[in-house]
């Protein structure tokens, strides 16, 4: 798995000052990126059979997959159009899952410091798994490598399995069947786990799910995922607030002590 | 037509959502409140994702074939098992469930 760190590969990381680049982060990047690219992307022919079974012609099929590159989004826009959704409650439903990648992006922004010039070209490549890739890196020379490897070997896979699938969706008959289904929820778990390291992030995923089975019933969607995102605010809000009164107590000031859920350790590391 | 609509607005919004994100000037991001909402908002999204993924049907929740994909996916992770495998573990559980029931 990608992002999961082993002991050996923390200690290897923690030696990258005067690493080679052959060696140390800079090739635990490549592989993971490549990993996580070709695993991925291989699950753009689940997304092709889904396309081409809810109606869409190979030419729209592939369009999304060039055109929108965020799964989640394609899923949800080729589902409601299968329900008989009108193009623009369906297209704002894709749109509300794809929001998500805007707070990616404020991370990413910040991890990678691209030159304004290359920024909308790497907007294209901010997705989940580009963003996971990249925040498990421990150094910006890493990060990049791990953000562009895994959004070129997701990108042309994704679309070639995108390809493959739409023409292969008749062959295949009922896709259900053969559990494809259940490629993309597992695909989010994977790039979720290795996120869970404090009790903070545990407790925002956990609530999270509670808001988005609670809302799915009742409101439009896309709607439901975009609002369990309150999860976050709401976690750091109720943890700032327990932080504050340990602080008084010890009368210390919460500025000064680190907090247990700052971002992951990789990111706060001095080589950055 | 209809559908080409719906793939042109998608693929506009969802581009300017990406690039939006990107273009945020850094000094925004500055402030530690800031900073740790950003890196907490993906873990709330990929949960929320992971859930609905798995139990929604269109608006109905529901227990299928995919809760017990999603398992052995887990119990895949804990294993520390190769991305590849985690995905191939869920969809092959999924089928042979669904071929079973």
């Amino acid at each position: 798995m990608a992002e999961q760190r082993t002991p050996l590969q923390d200690l290897q990381d923690t030696g990258a000052p005067g690493t080679p680049p052959d060696g140390g982060p800079d090739a635990a990047a490549v592989r993971d990126a490549l990993g996580v690219g070709t695993a991925v992307g291989l699950s753009g022919f689940a997304f092709g059979v889904t396309s081409a079974g809810a109606g869409l012609t190979l030419l729209q099929t592939c369009a999304l997959s060039l055109l929108v590159f965020t799964g989640a989004s394609q899923f949800a826009l080729v589902g409601a159009l299968a329900a008989g959704g009108n193009p623009f409650t369906a297209a704002a439903g894709a749109f509300f899952l794809g929001v998500r990648n805007a707070f990616y992006g404020l991370r990413l922004s910040q991890l990678l410091a691209l030159p304004r010039p290359l920024r909308p070209l790497a907007a294209h490549w901010v997705i989940d798994e580009t963003t996971a890739v990249t925040l498990s890196r421990p150094t910006r020379r890493s990060a990049r490598i791990g953000f562009t490897v895994t959004g070129l070997t997701l990108y042309v896979l994704w679309n070639l399995t995108t390809l493959a699938g739409a023409l292969g969706a008749k062959a295949l008959g009922d896709t259900g069947a053969w559990g494809l289904d259940a490629a993309s929820p597992a695909v989010f778990l994977a790039l979720l786990a290795p996120m869970l390291r404090s009790t903070t992030e545990r407790v925002a995923a956990g609530l999270a799910v509670l808001l988005v089975l609670g809302l799915l019933p009742v409101l439009p969607a896309g709607a439901p995922v975009l609002l369990s995102a309150l999860a976050a605010p709401a976690v750091l809000f109720l943890g700032g607030r327990g932080t504050r009164r340990d602080a008084d107590r010890t009368g210390g000031t919460t500025d000064t002590k680190p907090a247990p859920h700052t971002t992951p350790a990789p990111h706060t590391r001095e080589d950055r | 037509m209809n559908v080409w609509i719906a793939i042109g607005l998608t693929a506009a919004g969802c581009y300017l959502a990406k690039l939006a994100g990107l273009l945020v000037p850094a000094g925004a991001l500055e402030r530690p409140l800031v900073q740790r909402l950003a890196a907490l908002l993906p873990v709330a999204l990929l949960a929320a994702l992971t859930a609905q993924q798995t139990f929604a049907d269109g608006q109905r929740l529901m227990v299928d074939a995919r809760a017990a994909g999603l398992a052995a996916a887990a119990v895949a992770l804990v294993l520390r098992a190769p991305f590849l495998v985690v995905v191939g573990a869920a969809v092959a559980v999924t089928a042979g469930v669904r071929a079973l029931v």
